[in-house]
């Protein structure tokens, strides 16, 4: 009851300033020429003083780039890209090598990451959470390092990976996601800035939440981060991501890469709140965010479980996937998509099949508002040795208003007469009787539009981490605002 | 009639009985209680042959015959019946249907001439009467929509037409109230006789109320920990199986 | 690689050569739609996997086997008879073709009811082209489909089907083609039009077999009007040889308070694809689209549906059942789409199939796009093998473990047999179910559906 109590409190708050984490950062920027061409490449790349193998595979992701078409199979429809019109790298100059602890962190940057509501020292002290913040195309702190080190857990931005652990980096990035799997992802193979970076060893049960908050800040600006988390043999993490940026009119490009990877009887546990900028209640600017997640099951008895709370973004295009390698493999999806004014949103996720045994659970909530569009689309692909494989699929929209869209879009591919896929689906509009009895109890009709799709959601919302699932039920509710009336 | 002998089963690997002695002779009424997990089901299924369930050491013998090799349509046919605990629902086939395909392929094995669909139609309202099922129930797929007690009275029913030798019961009782327990256990009593033996598997003793077994077993950890008469059913009932190391529910 | 142009050229030529001869060569009208429709085709091109409804169906090289397009000749080959489809075969009304010609000692018309006439499309290119030109040709070109553009431009046979205003008929109507045995291979590009006018009912039963083994492809393109308040039951069964290819593409239009049901079950044919699409266009319309698929061998039986919910309370209910045996493949796409503003729109869509082989493969995309609020819209899928613990019950009832799996495949397919309202035809699609199973069936008589 509490955390409708919340929801209620929340969107009474926000009720003049829907979109509170709109405020720009003033700080002095180090910034590349805009524009995207080789040079840009060697310039990102000497900026993070990356060793050779890692601009060559930076240029040859850019010259495949160059030869691949648009994706244009998803549903959100937008003006063509203009590469040109951005800038690709963007640093606090204050920055400089990157702060060894918070005591080093500019000031202006610690108060921007207090107002979006993640106050590091905070976090460091109270919440027992480590948090690497990424701001534009740097990381600007990462908490609680030393204290994961004791434990063998390395977290670090990616770029200080690199220099790090040289052979992991080698031996990973790029092994789920190669560059050449999506236009997307390929762009960001090229230019990729900042991100973040876990390693967590044979049988180290992660201590503690690990979280990093994406922030675009600079105007004109693309975020392409990288992320990838290695768990080794029985080891489990939990890693949270969240993502905020300032109202602009234009619209920004973030096309991100997570990679994870779960060795024997390792799991991985990926939450993400996404929460960027989504353009004004006439459609104009936000934040297209074209992201590409996958998870590999590598090992046998692994499980990667992805949930998403997706409610930011002009534009959403993405699909965490698990690639269910070993035998006994678990993959999982839960989602929560809200889309409303002129958002669009394509969304869902794949999971093949390929060990014995292995099973996955795909739980997508949809709720579309406004003159918003959504789409689930998701992807179970049984292999002809997937015996005894299992899926079980459950989809359902929700309609709130009659100007908006909700599309279902499965494709359900099975080689293996041994394995079983369940897939349902629903679409309904948002129940009349539920909103007038709360209303005649007193709750104003947002809450209680609030409230419902809180309720529609719980199935989700119960697999994020506790702050996080407080922190989602809040914007579900401010994410609906001037959905009804 | 049933004699088994030592027997280990193993299902998905793991071990779940661990050499269960048992001898049934026919007119005989035997119960086997026990707690949840203790082996019941598995041991039903194994008489029955359920795939899954293996047999690695002992023996069953059926009038002398190993079953434990038999294909569970050929033990069907030379007599052996197991009551589910939870009956299976075949959407879109009549229970009719069922019935007869049953009851005429146990008939081909054993030699008999087949019913044709009046002489199969005769028999099956008869039993029907007999045990007190409503005719619509006959007509409609089977166990589809059936309620607890209506998918019990049907698996009499199917037993009353197939005229078993060895009937097992397993967990007849579950889900079902006082007055369907009662219904269907007059229904067990009419079919007992001293040419059959029967096999009733329960946690509780109250079914034992309606069904007054000759032989009572406690069956725990994968074993009969103690034989006895009907008496030993109401001393469970009293101190549970706690003494069997099993703590109560 | 071969291009686009390479793979549409054979096809252009042959419309050049026979363009003189097709029905209604006389007719400007059909003329121009003939043009328009090749030029469509030279656009469009030949399906491909790459093309999103094509994804999971991809078709043979249809130049290899020689294919030749069939001749007046090809109606005349050695037919033994009708294959049995109704047990009852009184007051039958029958038209029979043989490769795309009537074959009139098999036909069966005497019986035809008053205002009802069931024709060749060549005979009414003659006698009342005027109907044709209003009710055909500008639905099928209209979509992304080369194969239906190809049948605009090359269309040479077909039923001409209408019932009267106010006419209600109960006997089944049946339209069998007879395909095959001739030398060659031979392609057809048949054009069927149904047109019920308002408050009419009929039920109409659409059968494809072949002659013999040996290969044929059929490019058919229906188009149906069913009026205000009627109500059409069309009734389709392929029972197409191994070697078969059958590409269909159903479009139909649906008018206010009025019902189209369709059930297609599919028994055979190397490779078929039924694509049929409904446009809901009056209030209160609805339609059934399920169907059944019995597939062995490598054969490849792919269900495309698409419905649309133009207006404000309309319906539309979809069951598919599908059993894959061997190397067989099913497709089932499915998608409904309600238009903004079609409030009160009810959609529910199932597909099942059941994989007997572990080389068997199922593909499935059932597809919601909705775009009003106030719908209740919803689509299952599953795709499993047969139910163990349901095969180990009737075996311990004493069923032997084939006759078993028969029932329970038959029980399986029965769900959807239950979509077909009238009672004749689902008997009889019973039956043809039951002829498919593998090994033997003793039931077979007792297997009527209550």
């Amino acid at each position: 009851m509490s955390g409708k109590a919340q929801t209620i409190e929340q969107v009474r708050e926000f009720t003049d300033d829907s979109y509170k984490y709109g405020f720009v950062t003033d700080v002095e920027v180090d910034t590349a020429p805009k524009g995207l061409n080789e040079d840009i490449i060697r310039f990102i790349s000497a900026k993070k003083d990356e060793p050779e193998w890692l601009l060559d595979s930076r240029l040859k992701a850019y010259r495949h780039w160059l030869t691949m078409p648009e994706p244009e199979w998803q549903k959100p429809k937008f003006p063509a890209i203009d590469y040109q019109d951005s800038y690709y790298y963007s640093a606090p100059k204050s920055v400089g090598d990157g702060p060894q602890s918070l005591e080093d962190v500019d000031p202006e940057l610690l108060k921007t990451y207090e107002k979006l509501g993640i106050p590091l020292f905070e976090q460091e002290r109270l919440a027992g959470v480590a948090v690497d913040a990424v701001f534009d195309s740097v990381s600007v702190a990462t908490t609680f390092k030393h204290k994961l080190e004791e434990v063998g857990v390395i977290f670090c931005p990616i770029s200080e990976a690199v220099k790090r652990c040289p052979e992991l980096i080698r031996k990973y990035m790029g092994s789920v996601v190669p560059y050449t799997d999506n236009k997307h992802a390929c762009l960001n193979s090229a230019v990729f800035t900042d991100g973040s970076f876990v390693y967590i060893p044979k049988g180290v049960k992660c201590p503690m939440e690990l979280s990093t908050y994406f922030r675009i800040n600079a105007e004109n600006t693309g975020q392409f981060e990288r992320t990838l988390i290695i768990a080794e043999e029985g080891s489990y993490v939990s890693y949270l991501e969240g993502c905020t940026a300032p109202m602009r009119d234009e619209n920004q490009l973030h096309a991100a890469i997570v990679e994870l990877i779960a060795l024997d009887d390792a799991e991985i546990k990926y939450s993400t709140v996404q929460n960027w900028y989504p353009g004004d209640a006439e459609g104009n600017g936000g934040i297209y965010n074209f992201v590409t997640k996958r998870g590999a099951c590598r090992g046998r008895n692994s499980k990667i479980s992805w949930t998403q709370v997706e409610t930011g973004s002009a534009i959403t295009w993405k699909y965490p996937s698990c690639i269910l390698q070993g035998d006994n493999s678990v993959g999982e999806f839960y989602s929560i998509a809200i889309t409303n004014h002129h958002q669009q949103a394509d969304t869902g996720t794949k999971m093949i099949h390929l060990g014995k045994n292995t099973t996955s659970r795909i739980i997508s909530k949809g709720i579309s508002a406004g003159k918003s569009d959504q789409t689930y689309r998701g992807l179970v692909r049984m292999g002809p040795k997937a015996e005894g494989a299992r899926n079980y699929s459950q989809c359902d929209s929700l309609l709130v208003g009659d100007k908006c869209g909700a599309h279902t879009v499965p494709y359900i591919e099975s080689k293996n007469k041994s394995s079983v896929v369940e897939h349902e689906a629903t679409t309904s509009k948002i129940n009349e009787d539920q909103l007038f009895y709360l209303r005649q109890r007193g709750i104003n009709e947002e809450a209680a539009v609030a409230l419902v799709v809180n309720g529609f959601c719980r199935e989700v919302l119960q697999q994020l981490p506790m702050e996080f699932a407080v922190e989602a039920q809040k914007l579900v509710g401010i994410s609906l605002e001037g959905s009804v009336g | 009639m049933l004699e088994i002998k030592n027997l280990h089963a193993t299902v998905g690997g793991n071990e779940i009985l661990k050499g269960i002695n048992l001898t049934i002779n026919k007119g005989e009424v035997h119960a086997i209680m026990g707690p949840n997990g203790s082996g019941k089901s598995t041991l039903s299924y194994l008489i029955a042959g359920k795939d899954g369930y293996e047999v690695t050491k002992g023996e069953i013998l059926y009038n002398g015959v190993d079953l434990t090799e038999m294909k569970p349509e050929v033990r069907a046919a030379e007599g052996v019946f197991l009551a589910f605990q939870y009956p299976i629902e075949i959407p879109g086939v009549p229970n009719t249907t069922f019935l007869k395909e049953a009851l005429n392929s146990v008939r081909r094995h054993r030699g008999e001439e087949e019913l044709d669909a009046m002489q199969f139609v005769k028999l099956i309202k008869a039993k029907a009467e007999e045990l007190g099922i409503a005719k619509d129930m006959l007509k409609r797929a089977v166990n589809v929509g059936f309620s607890g007690g209506e998918k019990k009275r049907n698996e009499i029913l199917q037993m009353a037409v197939l005229d078993p030798k060895l009937a097992v019961l397993d967990e007849t009782d579950s889900g079902l109230d006082i007055d369907a327990l009662k219904v269907v256990s007059e229904g067990v009593n009419q079919l007992r006789s001293k040419d059959r033996a029967i096999l009733v598997i329960t946690h509780y003793q109250r079914l034992l109320d309606h069904i007054v077994p000759d032989f009572v077993h406690v069956l725990a950890h994968g074993k009969i920990q103690r034989s006895g008469g009907k008496e030993l059913a109401l001393e469970l009932e009293e101190k549970g199986y706690a003494e069997y190391g099993v703590a109560a529910e | 690689m071969r291009n686009m142009v390479n793979l549409t050229q054979p096809y252009v030529d042959q419309f050049d050569a026979v363009k003189e001869r097709l029905p209604g060569a006389q007719l400007p009208w059909l003329e121009a739609r003939r043009v328009a429709g090749l030029a469509r085709f030279k656009t469009v091109g030949l399906p491909t996997v790459k093309m999103e409804n094509w994804k999971y169906t991809r078709l043979p090289n249809l130049d290899e086997p020689g294919f030749r397009l069939a001749t007046w000749d090809d109606g005349h080959v050695a037919v033994a008879g009708v294959p049995a489809f109704f047990s009852d075969q009184t007051a039958l009304v029958r038209l029979v073709y043989v490769n795309g010609i009537i074959h009139p000692e098999l036909s069966q018309l005497d019986q035809l009811p008053d205002g009802v006439s069931v024709e060749p499309i060549a005979q009414v290119l003659e006698t009342d082209p005027g109907f044709i030109e209003q009710h055909m040709g500008t639905e099928a070109v209209a979509y992304d489909q080369g194969f239906a553009a190809l049948n605009a431009a090359m269309m040479e046979s077909g039923t001409v089907f209408r019932v009267a205003t106010g006419v209600v008929i109960n006997q089944p109507i049946e339209i069998v083609y007879l395909n095959g045995g001739t030398a060659e291979p031979i392609y057809r590009h048949p054009r069927n039009l149904f047109v019920l006018e308002s408050g009419s009912q009929a039920t109409l039963v659409k059968r494809h077999a072949g002659i013999s083994a040996g290969a044929y492809f059929n490019n058919a393109v229906t188009e149906i009007v069913v009026g205000d308040g009627a109500i059409l039951r069309h009734y389709t069964i392929q029972a197409d040889c191994l070697e078969a290819l059958h590409l269909s593409s159903v479009h139909v239009r649906v008018g206010r308070d009025a019902t189209y049901e369709n059930f297609n079950l599919a028994i055979g044919g190397r490779l078929s694809r039924t694509e049929t699409r409904v446009r809901l266009e009056g209030r209160g319309s609805h339609c059934n689209l399920s169907g059944a698929y019995l597939m062995k061998a490598s054969e490849h039986c792919d269900n495309t549906t698409v419905i649309e919910h133009l207006v404000p309370d309309t319906t539309a209910r979809e069951v598919f059942k599908g059993v894959l045996n061997d190397e067989a493949r099913g497709v089932f796409q499915g998608k409904l789409i309600v238009h903004k503003d079609a409030q009160r729109t009810d959609g529910y869509q199932m597909s099942r199939a059941l994989l007997l082989s572990n080389r068997a493969e199922m593909d499935t995309k059932p597809e919601l796009e909705i775009y009003a609020d106030d719908v209740k819209c919803s689509h299952g899928s599953t795709t499993g093998q047969i139910d163990e613990t349901a095969l180990f019950y009737l075996r311990s009832r004493g069923i032997p473990e084939a006759l078993a799996r028969n029932l329970l495949i038959q029980s399986f397919i029965a769900e959807a047999l239950e979509e077909i309202s009238d009672l004749r035809v689902r008997e009889a699609m019973a039956h043809q179910v039951i002829h498919w199973l593998p090994a033997q069936c003793y039931f077979a008589e007792e297997w009527k559906q209550p």
